[in-house]
């Protein structure tokens, strides 16, 4: 480690690893419901449970992105962090935050949650992924703020490399599209029209750039390949991102109300979407092929492939199957859907902040890689996981065409519930893949307690 | 690949390629937004469906089911409730209901103990939502 400052990025990490295992135990609690419908019922109803899973998951991924920010950027921008005890203070104020919002999904009924919020100031609450009160997204702001003032005042002050122009676009972006968030009419199609300026302009949008920035970052350090040729690759794969994910919104406006061309903005576009993620996957395997040193970190190396693999199929191939017009009128809003995003953010944004955490946390800890009991211990956590969520996915996508069949497609199409009752057996066995993915997220945990008498110090 | 395209070039497309499509987008959403009068079932819009679409709100109700395709895929879409209910009356006895403690190894709808007054403007928001010009999704009556 160059700077001290980069230290602050282990407190991020651990926050994020620890609300990780919460979201996943959420996950293994909602898939139970899904086929034992009363379970913890009416405690924990399955939109309590729901709103757990995809919230934590938005804000470790949000403590992933920040952690890596203060890691990378005052090694590419050689110099300490512009203010190192605002990105201690604002950890704490996110974390308590976070925390205090989950506990009141929880305990407290959600109508009671929006009265104690005062909601009706400001309504902005029970919308899906942006459900927290008006006063912790208020919050968010803030904290998402002063995250940009320090990180862009360190780039800005410091050495500028597109790693860190490109990443300091991302969060930029991540800022304002979220200013849509506030944006709530009672017209429906107008709310989501907008609401998607967050959920898709982050998603498919400015977060690639994040990951991108990352990636990049960790292949420049473990292949040692020139930086010149690694921007590069960073400039066209972003470039592809933006041209084909901005139009690409549209793809998510055939059905809600918005013009019809929209259907073909959308399809055409989005059908380009998987172009980035495919080149991303040629960056890394290339980038690996023509490495300059044995970097001793392996399993960085095993998840940046990972990640980029992981995300071309997750969210180009899962993505494209469903996003044409013409068959996206039948699979829309089904478990076609959970199949694409389940596999789209692990292989995407999961990964990618594991790989940045798994290439620098052994640095803050004092060493350049782990000893080979910890790595190996990582790559079974790594497969587990990977191969786990593949089968979530193929068990949801196998569900998804059923209840597309019997519900939409079939000349005598039936109810909703019948539908779900014949196509259990998919959803246990992705309960039996969920259960898999616990234990390879639990071994991941214990390889970060491995002793290191036998480390590598190369 | 390595002479002939170069790091300018790439970067001159990102950001050339980016706003021209960030300034296309905008185009399209503002003539979207111009079109939709025609379109949105904005006339529809009173006090009782301001009160539903709160009550849908702050009680999460996208967190199980969908509207319009998008929310949770746990219960069924209510885009197009009230005519798969046959009437207003229906939908709201529906809510009305459903039992505290659930149903035995069931899936079941919370009760939310709304008044008459919630109950009635959470029925005329589906309707609301209903009338909008969805293309002809969903397929069919079942959503």
């Amino acid at each position: 480690m160059k700077y001290q400052s980069q230290s602050i990025a282990k407190l991020y990490f651990i926050a994020a690893i620890g609300l990780f295992v919460g979201q996943i135990l959420f996950g293994v609690v909602m898939g139970l419901q899904y086929v034992m419908g009363d379970f913890l019922f009416p405690y924990i109803p399955f939109n309590v449970a729901r709103m757990v899973h995809t919230n934590l998951l938005i804000v470790w991924l949000l403590f992933g992105f920040m952690g890596a920010s203060y890691y990378l950027v005052p090694e590419e921008a050689e110099r300490e962090l512009y203010a190192p005890w605002l990105a201690k203070l604002m950890f704490w104020i996110f974390l308590v935050a976070g925390a205090a919002t989950i506990l009141g999904y929880l305990l407290v009924p959600y109508a009671e949650l929006a009265k104690l919020t005062m909601n009706d100031l400001l309504p902005t609450m029970g919308r899906e992924f942006l459900e927290q009160p008006t006063i912790t997204k208020i919050g968010i702001v803030i904290v998402a703020l002063s995250f940009l003032f320090n990180v862009g005042m360190t780039v800005l002050t410091g050495r500028k490399t597109v790693v860190t122009i490109v990443l300091l676009t991302g969060l930029t972006g991540l800022a304002v599209f979220f200013l849509f968030a506030f944006y709530n009419p009672v017209n429906i199609v107008l709310d989501k029209y907008f609401w998607w300026w967050v959920v898709h302009l982050w998603v498919e949008g400015v977060w690639e750039l994040i990951m991108g920035a990352i990636l990049a970052f960790v292949l420049i350090k473990i292949t040692g390949v020139d930086r010149e040729v690694i921007e590069k690759w960073l400039y066209i794969i972003i470039a592809l991102t933006l041209i084909s994910g901005i139009i690409g919104t549209g793809h998510h406006y055939f059905w809600i109300g918005a013009p019809g061309y929209w259907q073909w903005f959308g399809s055409i576009f989005s059908a380009l979407e998987p172009i980035p993620f495919f080149v991303m996957t040629l960056f890394a395997f290339n980038m690996v092929n023509k490495r300059r040193r044995e970097h001793p970190n392996k399993v960085a190396t095993l998840w940046a492939l990972g990640t980029a693999v992981m995300a071309f199929l997750g969210a180009g191939v899962w993505g494209f199957l469903h996003t044409l017009a013409p068959v996206n009128y039948y699979t829309h809003g089904t478990q076609i859907t959970a199949a694409h995003g389940h596999m789209a953010f692990y292989g995407a944004y999961v990964m990618i902040v594991l790989t940045i955490i798994s290439y620098s946390m052994p640095i803050m800890r004092g060493r350049t890689a782990n000893g080979p009991k910890a790595q190996v211990m990582e790559m079974w956590s790594f497969w587990l996981m990977t191969v786990s969520m593949v089968f979530i996915t193929l068990f949801l996508t196998g569900a998804g065409i059923l209840q597309v069949y019997l519900q939409r497609y079939s000349d005598t199409p039936l109810g909703f519930m019948v539908v779900q009752d014949k196509i259990e057996l998919f959803y246990w066995m992705r309960e039996v893949s969920g259960v898999i993915f616990l234990i390879g997220l639990i071994l991941y945990i214990m390889s970060f307690f491995v002793k290191h008498d036998d480390e590598v110090t190369a | 690949m390595k002479e002939t395209f170069t790091k300018g070039m790439a970067r001159n497309i990102y950001y050339g390629g980016s706003l021209f499509f960030l300034l296309l987008f905008f185009a399209l959403s503002f003539d979207t937004v111009s079109e939709l009068p025609d379109r949105d079932n904005r006339q529809a819009i009173n006090e009782s469906v301001t009160l539903g679409k709160k009550v849908w709100e702050v009680n999460n109700c996208i967190g199980c089911h969908t509207l319009l395709g998008e929310g949770a895929y746990f219960a069924p879409e209510l885009g197009n409730v009230v005519k798969r209910y046959g009437s207003k009356a229906a939908v709201k006895a529906f809510i009305m209901s459903r039992p505290k403690d659930g149903v035995p190894g069931r899936r079941s709808m919370p009760q939310f103990n709304l008044s008459e007054e919630e109950l009635q403007g959470v029925a005329d928001f589906l309707e609301y939502v209903g009338g909008v010009n969805t293309e002809n999704w969903p397929p069919n009556i079942q959503g």
